[in-house]
């Protein structure tokens, strides 16, 4: 029994860090793999859906209908964004970076000055249940299974939807996707909405299991950057396999070693993997298929 | 250099007005004005890199944050003030091997563009977050306690042997005859066969290969230098304050660098050097009327930068003076 309840621990502490990276890192990725842009106010993105989930929450919407909502309104945020800053700079990755960190920077002392330093979230709902002598909570249980269908939805829209055929086309070759007929401008357009939606969604659906804080983003902000960094360009397969990998690593080590190694770990692993394998897990196994072809 | 333009008539200006500065203001304007001028030692380290060799870095305020620790913690361990001038080469050196690590593992793994600024982003951001948390009493190195979100206080100053003691204005001529010598190597450097390597690797560097330079080699060597440049940036921050803490590395610190060089124009040394002033002479009266609008503004101006001026503002305003005045084309 005692075994058991120790691997369970385990085992659930691998699954929280498998979701926690995979949906913080999950609109980074459609972005960086679709455009070649880091969007580095992704982390305040996911601050923004959370403040709007909370505020929807605190009006009197249920907490499911609140999250979409902060899902949409981030969508619509990442659309006006695109339209008066991104879409200026397609091909020119490094200005983005520069350009969406400022757009951070505004962001986060922004709602410092209107809103002040803590904003009233919801509370974590769907209680605990017990195994051994611990507590664990079902929120993050189902925060697994929310990360997995999503996963599963965004393999279905990217390989069985005529957006996800154009927009494949469009990542794999820009001009000849633009003169067979696809409006790559609008393809990047709608690949930054949908990425800035997935970052309101991992935002709002973690509102509840943290403090909202204008500085909110930056508990994700590592952990995004390094399982894009790791998975390579590819947001399908990458980010799976580098959310299991560095899962394991992450909740490895935080569990010999507490949280703070555990997310120096997470860094030093990823630099020691990109320095064998550059192009990340995408890289790693797009080159494996091709042998076997 | 000997071409009369916008820029070097500019910096010869900037130069002879620092050079007198020290006659007209205040002491306390001086001290200042050190601060300023120590400041731009950091700036100066991302121009390098990201301006000349086209290496994106958010991580220059790492390296600060090294050297000045570096040197605290060495300098407060000896316990010698004479030879504290040896203890600043060996916090440099201390720098140079970190940036020479972590280019190493950056550039020999192909990884480049925008990543390096992922990578150096997150080293800085883990770094500032594990000094935050050394405030224990178990966090020493020797004798001197890391002292967490508090930092270290009672640096000394540099000194050589008992002739000659760095401080007030000593340190003021001293930071200034660096800067100029740091500032005419660059220069140097960017007109220099080295330098044009640099330039080629920015350009293209899948055609530099194949004309047969080592790339990763290059990238590392000159993120050192960079390493080096915003290390002894850090030191001469510590000998001027005698405190360092880790939000002097923190995000809102490894903003700064990138807004000042992106802005004044980051492939024009003179435009950053006068612009990194200007900005902390404007900040420092800034924060005299408030200064939670200063991220804001930051970011503001760093969007509106790109999207407008991608050049910079300052190296745009020479090129429109040199094109009014020297009738260049």
């Amino acid at each position: 029994m005692e075994i058991f309840a120790n691997l369970f621990n385990i085992l659930y502490q691998f699954l929280d860090s498998f979701s926690f990276l995979i949906l913080s890192a999950i609109g980074l990725a459609i972005i960086f793999g679709m455009m070649r842009i880091i969007n580095l106010a992704h982390g305040e993105f996911m601050m923004l859906g959370a403040y709007i989930t909370s505020a929807c929450y605190l009006a009197g919407i249920p907490l499911l209908f609140a999250i979409i909502l902060g899902a949409i309104g981030v969508g619509i945020f990442g659309l006006i964004i695109d339209r008066l800053v991104i879409c200026h700079l397609y091909g020119r990755p490094l200005d983005s970076v520069v350009a969406t960190w400022g757009i951070s920077l505004i962001m986060t002392q922004g709602f410092l000055i209107l809103l002040g330093a803590t904003f009233e979230g919801p509370s974590t709902p769907l209680g605990s249940f017990v195994v051994g002598d611990r507590n664990y909570s079902v929120y993050r249980i189902l925060l697994v299974f929310i990360a997995i269908s999503l996963l599963i939805f965004m393999y279905w829209i990217f390989m069985h939807t005529k957006f996800g055929l154009k927009s494949r086309a469009t990542m794999q070759n820009n001009e000849m996707a633009s003169s067979l007929g696809t409006n790559t401008k609008r393809m990047n357009t709608i690949t930054f909405m949908v990425g800035s939606m997935f970052a309101g969604l991992a935002g709002g659906l973690y509102a509840p299991t943290m403090a909202i804080t204008p500085s909110f983003g930056s508990a994700f902000l590592m952990e995004s950057f390094i399982t894009v960094l790791v998975g390579g360009a590819n947001p399908l397969i990458g980010t799976v396999v580098s959310g299991g990998a560095l899962g394991v690593v992450n909740s490895g080590l935080s569990y010999l070693y507490g949280t703070f190694i555990g997310r120096v770990g997470l860094l030093i692993v990823a630099i020691l993997f990109i320095r064998l394998w550059p192009f990340g897990f995408s890289g790693l196994i797009e080159k494996k298929m091709m042998r076997v072809k | 250099m000997k071409r009369l333009t916008a820029e070097n008539v500019t910096a010869g200006l900037l130069f002879i007005f620092l050079i007198f500065y020290p006659l007209m203001a205040s002491a306390y304007n001086v001290l200042n004005m050190s601060y300023f001028l120590s400041m731009v030692f950091l700036s100066l380290s991302l121009a390098l890199i990201w301006g000349l060799a086209g290496i994106f870095s958010f991580g220059q305020t790492a390296f600060f944050g090294i050297g000045g620790y570096s040197y605290a913690i060495i300098s407060l361990n000896l316990d010698i003030p004479d030879i504290t001038f040896i203890v600043l080469i060996s916090a440099l050196l201390i720098a140079g091997i970190a940036a020479w690590i972590l280019g190493y593992f950056i550039f020999y793994g192909g990884v480049n563009d925008v990543f390096v600024g992922l990578i150096t982003l997150c080293v800085t951001l883990v770094l500032a977050t594990f000094m935050s948390q050394t405030a224990g009493s178990q966090w020493k190195i020797g004798s001197v306690p890391l002292g967490g979100d508090n930092g270290i206080n009672n640096i000394p100053s540099i000194s050589i042997g008992n002739i000659i003691s760095f401080e007030r204005n000593y340190l003021y001529y001293l930071i200034l005859i660096v800067l100029v010598v740091v500032y005419l190597l660059l220069r140097k450097i960017s007109h220099s066969k080295s330098g044009y390597k640099l330039i080629a690797v920015r350009e293209n560097r899948e055609r530099s290969e194949l004309f047969g330079y080592n790339i990763p080699l290059i990238q590392t060597m000159v993120f050192t230098l960079g390493g080096v440049l915003a290390a002894l940036s850090g030191v001469f921050y510590v000998t001027w304050g005698g405190y360092i803490s880790p939000s002097s590395m923190g995000i809102t610190a490894a903003a700064l660098p990138v807004v000042l060089v992106a802005a004044a124009g980051r492939k024009n040394l003179t435009a950053v050097i006068l612009f990194t002033i200007i900005y902390y002479m404007f900040s420092q009266y800034l924060s005299v009327t408030g200064s939670e609008y200063a991220l804001v503004v930051l970011g503001f101006t760093l969007v509106v930068v790109i999207l407008l001026v991608p050049q910079g503002v300052f190296a745009s305003l020479f090129q429109l003076l040199d094109r009014l005045l020297f009738k260049k084309k």
